[in-house]
């Protein structure tokens, strides 16, 4: 479903991504690791084509970074996407923060709250629809971002480090959140430093360092990660 | 369509006084052009007014006989140039000058026989209102056998010529300058409005909107402020227009179709402002 072949992306400050290949299958749930400044973020940013690759090809479910252009709004509107910092518009209210990314789409309006109203249930803030993102905690924030990126059932929820401004409970509630978004057929890649998240499931696991993959557990047998040391 | 009317009357509605600041920013950059432009009118018209007095006279040998002026008067008004015609008898000239020169009442009144001879008066249409066009029509004039002299102060045509020509290219380069002060500062004013919003352009296009999609709202929020700013703009301007005709001179203002191309132009410049800064901001990022 989502391909690196060969992938290099360089910046005049350097390279952030050397040679990098692998192939996430669909309904995977797969985190990408490393330090800080390894590349995951930048991978994330080619998988939704923020970035065009400076060689390589990277492939996401029939879309072909070389294209990219035009394709770009379509794809996606495929995929999900959560950050670290939530990125909420401050000025509308939970449930107005999901129903844009539907909007956005063109959908019609009578099938948008129904549609809001059902994935807000899904992360469990169908009470706090109505308020805005300041008066939500870290958690509830990231909770309504990770409805937003549900709400167009995407085939892929990509998380950039979801839970790096989240206290122990509220990422434990997070990642509980995203196994159960994968256990019902999203694929979920999420990118994260957090070696006791990555130990915790048996999930496919890369390994990024200084740009260049180290570990890929699927070229090792299948899942790894949760099974010990990658 | 609902949606985008949503969006715009929101992005209003959440930054009032920025929205606010736009208009009225729109509306004094606006206020500079259409004052220089009631200067450009009123000018204009001044110039017209003497232009109105450029006149071709020509002046009849005594006893022309009265059927071969008219005729001559009929194929003078076919001239391109001629507005107008008038036969001025002999006597109707007398007339008028005892009428127009009251000083000298007393060397009109030892006449003894009408020394004025009768002419012609020919008014041009405005755009041949000038020296050149006024000595065609005057070599013209002399070639009847009947007449005897022309005149147009041509001096005084041609200095109305120059006068006419300074003021256009003044005119000009003092409006292009004032027009793109006022686009810079309307740009300026839109782009702002932009980066305010970048933070949800982001979003917008994280979530698959098209750049279509983002750009509508921010190209009717322009319209809408660039619409206002001019209605603003003009309501200064009739201000201004107002203390100068009570106070100074008298001014002319701007017709209904002047003042309404006024407010269309800062429609458009707002539009168009809005159009490169999103257009601009949406290449950026």
């Amino acid at each position: 479903m989502i391909k690196f072949i060969h992938v290099t992306k360089e910046y005049p400050k350097g390279a952030a991504l050397v040679d990098v290949s692998f192939h996430i299958l669909k309904g995977e749930f797969c985190f990408v690791t490393g330090h800080s400044g390894a590349g995951k973020s930048t991978a994330l940013r080619l998988i939704y084509m923020a970035e065009r690759p400076t060689s390589g090809d990277v492939r996401v479910s029939g879309f072909v970074s070389a294209r990219g252009g035009r394709d770009i709004p379509r794809l996606r509107r495929r995929l999900g996407i959560v950050f670290q910092d939530f990125r909420l518009l401050q000025e509308r209210t939970a449930e107005e923060n999901v129903a844009f990314a539907l909007e956005v789409t063109g959908a019609r309006r009578s099938t948008v709250g129904p549609r809001v109203m059902r994935v807000l249930t899904q992360v469990g803030l169908a009470g706090k629809a109505r308020q805005y993102p300041r008066e939500l905690s870290g958690g509830e924030q990231q909770r309504v971002a990770i409805a937003r990126a549900l709400v167009n059932d995407p085939i892929v929820l990509l998380a950039d480090e979801p839970t790096g401004n989240l206290d122990e409970r509220a990422t434990r509630g997070i990642f509980q959140l995203l196994r159960d978004i994968n256990a019902s057929g999203t694929a979920v890649i999420l990118a994260t430093h957090d070696l006791d998240l990555v130990r915790s499931v048996p999930a496919h696991l890369i390994e990024l360092q200084h740009g260049a993959v180290v570990y890929d557990s699927a070229e090792d047998g299948g899942p790894a990660a949760g099974e010990g040391e990658p | 369509m609902r949606l985008l009317l949503r969006e715009t009357a929101l992005a209003f509605r959440r930054a009032p006084l920025p929205s606010a600041l736009s208009v009225v920013t729109i509306a004094f950059s606006l206020f500079v052009i259409g004052l220089y432009g009631l200067v450009t009118v009123n000018i204009h018209d001044a110039i017209g007014s003497v232009a109105r007095r450029v006149e071709v006279v020509a002046y009849l040998q005594r006893g022309t006989p009265v059927e071969t002026v008219e005729t001559a008067m009929a194929d003078v008004q076919a001239f391109p140039e001629v507005e107008s015609v008038r036969h001025v008898s002999s006597a109707q000239a007398l007339a008028r000058a005892q009428r127009e020169l009251p000083e000298f009442q007393s060397i009109f009144q030892d006449l003894e026989a009408n020394p004025l001879p009768a002419s012609l008066e020919v008014r041009l249409k405005p755009r041949y209102r000038d020296a050149a066009s006024a000595a065609a029509v005057a070599d013209r004039l002399r070639s009847f056998s009947f007449v005897d002299d022309v005149r147009f102060g041509g001096d005084w045509v041609a200095k109305l010529d120059r006068l006419r020509t300074i003021a256009g290219a003044v005119g000009a380069v003092i409006g292009a300058a004032f027009a793109l002060v006022g686009i810079m500062i309307i740009g300026t004013t839109i782009r702002m409005a932009v980066l305010h919003r970048r933070e949800e352009i982001t979003i917008m296009r994280l979530v698959g909107a098209t750049d279509g999609f983002i750009r509508r709202p921010f190209l009717l929020e322009g319209l809408i402020k660039g619409l206002l700013g001019g209605a603003l703009a003009l309501g200064l301007c009739y201000g201004a227009w107002a203390l100068v005709n009570t106070y100074l001179l008298r001014a002319a203002f701007f017709t209904g179709a002047e003042a309404a191309a006024g407010i269309a132009a800062g429609g458009l410049l707002g539009l168009g402002g809005s159009l490169f800064s999103i257009g601009r901001h949406l290449r950026s990022v």
